[in-house]
């Protein structure tokens, strides 16, 4: 019991982070179209501004700093960048995120070398939030919970009450008709990615703390927030809210089991020598075999629900 | 209709010799003999070897992604696992337990390269376009964790490494010495460029440029396009394959770095760099990555920013690849309006030449100091002593780079714009010489 509640929590917070992470990506994919191949960088971006940052002004003021500098770094990007390859088509401008991840994982290690930076949780978030039986759940981990759902009501309010959400949301599925309307649709993009990258910028203020902020922290978390999308279904905020949490959830709980097909087999009665065929495969533990899991689900959701959990459409 | 026409069902083709096309490939297979000779050092060969390798690999990855449109980010799984079972057949030949020439090795690697193809293409044909890449993507990772998870055939972080200078020497070849297995590559290479160049003008090479260009219409031909896609990645795995077990001979060793997403990028880039239009674009892209992640790898640590910032670059402007540029040139030469272009030429190549300067400068300078922050905050750049402690330094450099920077803006704006022009007047020349 009190194995399965501290996993359910911390693989609630780990999902709660991928999904800060997957909801700028699908929001900037559902309405632009582009699969921004460099969100995990700006999520790297996010962390390593905010460890700047809190080395001259502190913690908090990097919280709020943070998203905003990567946020305009973002606008720089598409006002810049990919507004230009948009005229050729989705190919060249995932390309182009592609190759500019190339560069951000450079400039990374240019500006703040190879090696992790001392990027610290702040004093007043250190020590455990409440003791569960034996186990001590961190404070930081309800912290990260607490400003994961906050952004969460915050994106869902803008896009359903206010003006701008109407037009965003309006944008998705008819932007001619926008446009026609007066509305001006590319600067409507530029917030949007504007703002996609500053989410991921401050999952990466919260993030790089909690784990750590290193040059590969881009790539560990980015292949992983693509499968979000895809098995959460395409452009579905509501599915990578849900892809993400199972993802987490999943995680948490296959990393702290230690079973294998192997004792399986031993509890049955069955005996499986070193030289059996498939001993390989069985006494691999579930811990081991976590990394794979995602990659798994991801393949299985292709075969027998190619448009996701909660995508509306295919291809 | 009743068939009694003598000649029904009999296609009358007019195909004389191609004397353009036998040139080519003639010249193709003599650079092919003839470099090793030219460039004699052990890294000339090496870095040869390495490009042979590449371009076999980076055609087939256009094989899909130039040709069939879709943009793959797992590619080096076929090669990768192509290469993993050609090391194991290598390891077999020499307890004795295969027979089979060395030579022939990488048909190992290109027939499970296949055969992965067969397995996975199943589940990422199923979509196109941005959900095929992220797909591939995952398979990419799926791969890649699950080899290190089972050390017993992929050898954990350490790889599997093997020998291949083993059996009986036939005609004297060992493969012992590196030009040997250049040239093992070498011919590899160019028969399959032979065979990829061939199979681009097959039916189903046709039907997949359809695909890439209007699925639905295809479709509406009566086309399955996700079986098209299907069977050009198989095809496209076996040469993949082919490339990785070409690899498991020359490094006579194979890790998960082989199937990692760093070498489906790198294919990526060779092939758009080159340009993915043009069947020999991805050539050219491998030299050209070759040289990049070898060559000048050599000599300065941020050699993959300056490849990200030449790919961005690249699809910023020249979307077509260096095969695009070179026959853009070709064109206005053959219209005579060189001239036109020169002043602009040397202008955007002289301020470009700034630009670059001032970029290695800073960057240089800047990797130095978070790097090697031990061994002082001297570089050695150009040959010249370049001090990153020193204010002097950052201000010149700065100073060349904002100066770099201007010109090349105005440079390259009136670059552009005598460029747009004679690119109109070429093709107003066109128009008319069609209308007469």
């Amino acid at each position: 019991m009190e194995f399965f509640l501290i996993s359910l929590l911390n693989g609630v917070s780990y999902g709660l982070l991928l999904f800060m992470l997957a909801s700028g990506l699908t929001l900037i994919f559902s309405m632009m179209g582009v699969l921004n191949f460099a969100h995990a960088s700006f999520y790297m971006i996010g962390a390593y501004v905010a460890y700047q940052i809190s080395t001259w002004v502190g913690y908090w003021p990097a919280l709020v700093l943070a998203p905003i500098v990567v946020g305009l770094l973002g606008a720089l990007v598409e006002k810049y960048g990919l507004r230009r390859v948009h005229r050729w088509g989705h190919v060249p401008e995932l390309l182009f995120t592609f190759g500019l991840s190339y560069i951000i994982v450079e400039l990374v290690q240019i500006v703040w070398g190879r090696a992790a930076v001392p990027y610290q949780v702040p004093e007043e978030l250190q020590g455990p939030l409440f003791t569960l039986f034996t186990t001590s759940f961190p404070k930081y981990r309800g912290f990260m919970m607490l400003v994961a759902v906050l952004m969460l009501v915050a994106i869902w309010l803008l896009l359903t009450r206010t003006r701008i959400g109407l037009v965003i949301q309006a944008s998705l599925t008819h932007p001619e008709t926008v446009e026609a309307l007066g509305h001006n649709v590319p600067r409507v993009f530029m917030l949007t990615f504007a703002g996609g990258t500053a989410l991921a910028g401050l999952a990466g203020v919260i993030g790089g703390n909690a784990f750590v902020t290193e040059p590969s922290m881009a790539a560990l978390v980015g292949s992983i927030i693509f499968v979000v999308t895809v098995v959460g279904g395409m452009g579905s905020l509501a599915g990578a809210f849900v892809a993400s949490l199972l993802i987490g959830v999943m995680q948490s709980f296959a990393i702290a089991i230690d079973y294998s097909g192997l004792k399986l087999a031993e509890s049955l009665g069955l005996s499986i020598g070193p030289d059996a065929f498939g001993h390989g495969v069985l006494k691999l533990t579930l811990s081991q075999v976590a990394p794979v899991l995602p990659y798994l689900l991801l393949v299985l959701i292709l075969i027998f629900r190619p448009k996701g959990l909660m995508g509306t459409r295919e291809g | 209709m009743a068939s009694t026409h003598p000649d029904a069902g009999r296609v009358v083709r007019f195909a004389p010799i191609d004397v353009g096309r036998w040139l080519v490939w003639g010249l193709t297979a003599a650079l092919f003999l003839v470099a090793p000779l030219v460039f004699r050092t052990g890294f000339a060969i090496t870095l040869l070897s390495q490009m042979g390798i590449l371009i076999i690999f980076a055609l087939s990855y256009n094989m899909i992604f130039g040709q069939g449109g879709m943009l793959s980010f797992g590619h080096a799984v076929y090669s990768g696992l192509g290469a993993f079972f050609a090391i194991h057949a290598m390891n077999w030949v020499g307890a004795g337990t295969l027979p089979l020439p060395m030579s022939l090795i990488p048909l190992v690697g290109g027939l499970f390269g296949a055969l992965f193809g067969v397995i996975f293409g199943y589940v990422t044909t199923k979509k196109s376009g941005t959900p095929f890449a992220m797909i591939t993507l995952g398979i990419g990772e799926m791969v890649f964790a699950a080899s290190l998870m089972f050390p017993g055939f992929f050898g954990g972080e350490g790889g599997i490494s093997s020998n291949r200078v083993v059996g009986e020497p036939f005609l004297g070849i060992t493969y012992g010495p590196a030009i040997q297995v250049y040239y093992l590559i070498a011919l590899w290479c160019f028969g399959s460029m032979i065979a990829m160049f061939a199979f681009s003008h097959t039916p189903l090479g046709r039907i997949s440029n359809a695909v890439r260009d209007n699925p639905e219409r295809a479709e509406f031909v009566g086309y399955n396009t996700q079986r098209v896609r299907y069977l050009v990645l198989i095809v496209s795995a076996f040469f993949a394959g082919i490339s990785g077990g070409l690899a498991a001979i020359n490094f006579e060793i194979v890790s998960a770095e082989n199937v990692s997403a760093a070498r489906s990028g790198g294919v990526l880039l060779a092939a758009f760099i080159g340009g993915a239009m043009f069947f020999f674009g991805p050539i050219i892209g491998s030299v050209i990555f070759v040289l990049f992640a070898i060559a000048l790898s050599e000599w300065t640590k941020a050699w993959q920013f300056y490849l990200g910032v030449f790919f961005v670059l690249m699809v910023l402007y020249a979307p077509g690849g260096i095969a695009s540029l070179i026959l853009m040139n070709l064109r206005v030469a053959k219209y005579k309006l060189f001239g036109r272009l020169r002043d602009a030429y040397v202008g955007v190549l002289l301020t470009g030449l700034v630009l670059l300067v001032g970029v290695i400068l800073v960057v240089e300078m800047s990797y130095h100091l978070t790097l090697n922050f031990a061994t002082g905050t001297q570089t050695k750049i150009f040959g010249f002593t370049a001090d990153g402690g020193d204010p002097a330094f950052w201000v010149l450099a700065l100073g060349i780079l904002a100066a770099g920077a201007v010109s090349f803006e105005a440079m390259r704006r009136y670059f552009s714009r005598e460029w747009g022009a004679v690119q109109e007047k070429i093709e107003d020349q066109i128009r008319r010489e069609q209308g007469i």
